[in-house]
């Protein structure tokens, strides 16, 4: 028996993305058809919605039926939480965010963008960019999404035209500037009907470009992570206690940036000694280097006091150190931001306290203009503001790096998530 | 960078499962790994072992036991907590039956399914324990596919779905008020190939049934089920002998065998590749209604 198929994952990349839309603009037609396609639809799968369609009156078969995994959300035919969805072909995973795209939905587009490699974007070939593709790039570019693949949909209504293409990219491209965004891609697709998703439309041979699928799959994104500054936030310290190992004292941690080696000089945060990796221990193994995102446990040349909280970072390259620290928000909460109000913070693996010092101002997700006037951070806003922390963090730009850039900011009185932070 | 190291998705997910595991550890006082002895939570307590190396797990391992189960999976249990000095606590639902607070279903299709979550919000209230982990995956169930990695219960034990604590980046909130609890879920991105792969890259052992073997079946509602001493045929229900093998192990009365002759995990993966339904198709818990797992899951179900 042939086993080279079993092999072929080793090979395998990872490549999570996001989709943001509403009810008609083809977002789960889409979804449906990538995950059809790979084969990642199952014939039970297919014959329950088939079932609920036609129990619904529908004439063909609703494939929204497939992410909407909550009674609520097949009721009222609406997507409310972000659904996670999994396919993959021969050359890569991937992990869909699927997200609804109203504004009243903008924290769950935010959550679903903090982890993302590629957004898409559709925009609907007969409207145009309107209001809601403005928003939807807007947050891809604030979460640093470090691709966008604009999918001008619904080309068969709009008879294949590739002055209408042309027009759409022209209208996008002229707020681009506006996005802090370098990878900006454009593909005329029906998702309906199957052109530019999986295979090359025979409609639109002027289109010379990749399909979705070929671009999902091949896009370069080994250059996405922040491989140059060394970033360890230490998790858990691991002490055995056994005779085997008595003196055994290790640092478990995921590295949030860069490349770590055997050797390698660093400092450790907040005490600012210095020693060297003495190993990189994973399981059984010890490893020679690693790097981001694996999660491994480091030893030390010295013995320093070292507990959850801190970070380990390469010699001569460290973060910013501060307690007064700027930053973008996106409020989650119905209760709306308190000016000066005390709120508990997760940045990395540290814990810490801080206090509202200045709402600097608020962005219109739809014109994208600055409002200095309104200072309620009400739910789905997003906004600039000042904090200061009762810790100091460590920390770099969200620019430089999304995971030491970003927080979570908590109420202390009910526990909830109210809100997320990129660090300017 | 030159020296660039490729890590390929199953590293990346691994990663990111330790990652989650070290946060429950470090985030909560009083955790436990669900365990059933199915093939996802062998790999959840390969992930925790390979998270603490060289200490031993820092949690232990719960298994809330229906009475209803293959036996393979019990001694496998017990093996495995044995060999590697791990803590295993057995809850029993048929001590919550003898206590009068379930009553066991009766009929055909009698199931424990459902009583388990008594015993399970029982255990969790006994051991106080303020933090589950299990090996619940997004891709199993669409209910399932909205679960949050760190999942807030409130002191009923009851799951809001519609009220989830927004979950960005590789920030974890597990804060909360005394009674309350967190189920956590480390391997929810993983799909069933990933955990096969995955299985067989790290050479895991795992029980015997998964593989296939010689079994007394018989067919209902479209699926093989193993004939065992607590299940009522019906009259028209033939008892045959086949070569079968199971794709989930959950408890006896409700696991759909699959006809199959992979004997070793290479085979595994292969059918897995070209099989056309869900794993979760032939058991017969989810088929009670669409919102089954949904229902199940608010009331404090796995």
């Amino acid at each position: 028996m042939d086993k080279k198929g079993n092999k072929g994952y080793l090979d395998m990349e990872l490549l999570r993305f996001t989709t943001a839309g509403s009810v008609d603009d083809g977002k789960s037609t889409l979804i449906g058809r990538l995950l059809y396609d790979s084969k990642a639809i199952f014939e039970d799968q297919m014959e329950a919605i088939e079932r609920t369609s036609k129990k619904k009156g529908e004439e063909t078969v609703n494939l929204a039926l497939l992410t909407d995994g909550l009674r609520a959300e097949r009721e009222q035919g609406i997507t409310i939480d972000v659904a996670y969805r999994y396919f993959a072909t021969p050359k890569r995973k991937f992990i869909i965010a699927d997200t609804p795209g109203h504004v009243q939905y903008t924290r769950n587009m935010v959550t679903g963008a903090s982890t993302a490699n590629v957004a898409l974007i559709l925009v609907d070939a007969r409207n145009g960019v309107i209001e809601q593709t403005l928003r939807h790039s807007f947050i891809a570019s604030l979460l640093q999404i470090p691709h966008i693949i604009v999918c001008i949909n619904k080309m068969d209504l709009v008879d294949y035209s590739e002055e209408k293409y042309e027009n759409i990219r022209q209208q996008f491209m002229t707020f681009a500037p506006k996005l802090d965004i370098n990878d900006i891609r454009f593909i005329p697709i029906s998702a309906l009907a199957g052109d530019n998703v999986v295979n090359k439309s025979e409609n639109m041979g002027w289109y010379n470009g990749a399909t979705l699928m070929y671009t999902l799959e091949n896009m370069y994104i080994g250059s996405d992570q922040n491989h140059i500054d060394g970033r360890f936030p230490v998790q858990y310290v691991v002490r055995p206690q056994s005779t085997e190992f008595h003196d055994y004292r290790g640092y478990a941690g995921k590295i949030e940036g860069g490349i770590f080696n055997v050797g390698d000089e660093v400092t450790v945060l907040p005490s600012a000694i210095s020693t060297k990796i003495k190993t990189i221990d994973f399981y059984t193994e010890s490893l020679k280097n690693a790097a981001k995102p694996q999660s491994v446990t480091l030893t030390l040349e010295n013995d320093i006091d070292i507990s959850r909280g801190d970070m380990i970072v390469k010699k001569d390259n460290g973060p910013r150190i501060s307690q007064e620290i700027d930053l973008m928000i996106c409020w989650f909460n119905e209760k709306p931001l308190l000016s000066k109000g005390k709120y508990a913070i997760k940045h990395t693996s540290r814990d810490a306290r801080c206090m509202i010092k200045n709402i600097v101002y608020k962005v219109n997700v739809n014109t994208l203009n600055k409002d200095y006037e309104d200072k309620t951070v009400a739910m789905n806003d997003i906004a600039k503001i000042s904090i200061k922390t009762t810790v100091p963090l460590f920390y770099d730009p969200y620019r430089k790096n999304r995971n030491t850039g970003s927080i979570i900011i908590i109420d202390e009185g009910t526990n909830e998530t109210v809100a997320a932070g990129m660090i300017i | 960078m030159d020296n660039k190291i490729v890590i390929n998705h199953l590293r990346e997910l691994e990663s990111e499962s330790i990652h989650v595991v070290r946060e429950v550890a470090a985030q909560f006082e009083n955790p436990a790994l669900l365990f059933s002895g199915g093939k996802d939570s062998i790999v959840m307590f390969h992930l925790a072992r390979k998270a603490f190396h060289p200490a031993k797990v820092p949690f232990p391992l719960l298994h809330i036991d229906t009475g209803h189960n293959f036996e393979e999976t019990i001694i496998f249990r017990d093996t495995l907590a044995k060999e590697t000095g791990t803590e295993l606590i057995v809850k029993y639902v048929q001590d919550t039956i003898d206590q009068g607070k379930v009553t066991e279903e009766t009929g055909v299709n009698a199931s424990r399914n459902l009583l388990q979550t008594t015993t399970l919000l029982d255990a969790i209230e006994d051991l106080k324990l303020d933090a589950a982990m299990g090996g619940g995956r997004r891709d199993e169930e669409k209910a399932r596919a909205k679960e949050r990695f760190f999942s807030h219960r409130d002191d009923f034990g009851q799951w809001d779905p519609k009220n989830q604590r927004p979950e960005l980046w590789s920030l974890y909130n597990g804060k909360k008020n005394m009674g309350e609890h967190f189920r956590v879920f480390p391997i929810s991105n993983w799909t069933e190939m990933d955990v096969w792969q995955y299985i067989y890259m790290e050479n895991i052992k795992i029980p015997s049934l998964y593989f296939t073997h010689k079994r007394k079946v018989f067919k209902r509602d479209g699926a093989w089920l193993s004939i065992a001493p607590f299940m009522q045929l019906k009259d028209s229900e033939k008892v045959e002998e086949l070569i079968v093998r199971c794709r989930t192990i959950g408890d006896i009365t409700n696991t759909g065998l699959t006809l199959s002759k992979a004997d070793n995990l290479e085979d595994i993966i292969e059918e897995i590749a070209a099989i056309r339904t869900t794993e979760r198709g032939d058991r017969a818990d989810d088929k009670r209604s669409e919102a089954a797992m949904e229902d199940r899951k608010k009331e404090g179900y796995f």
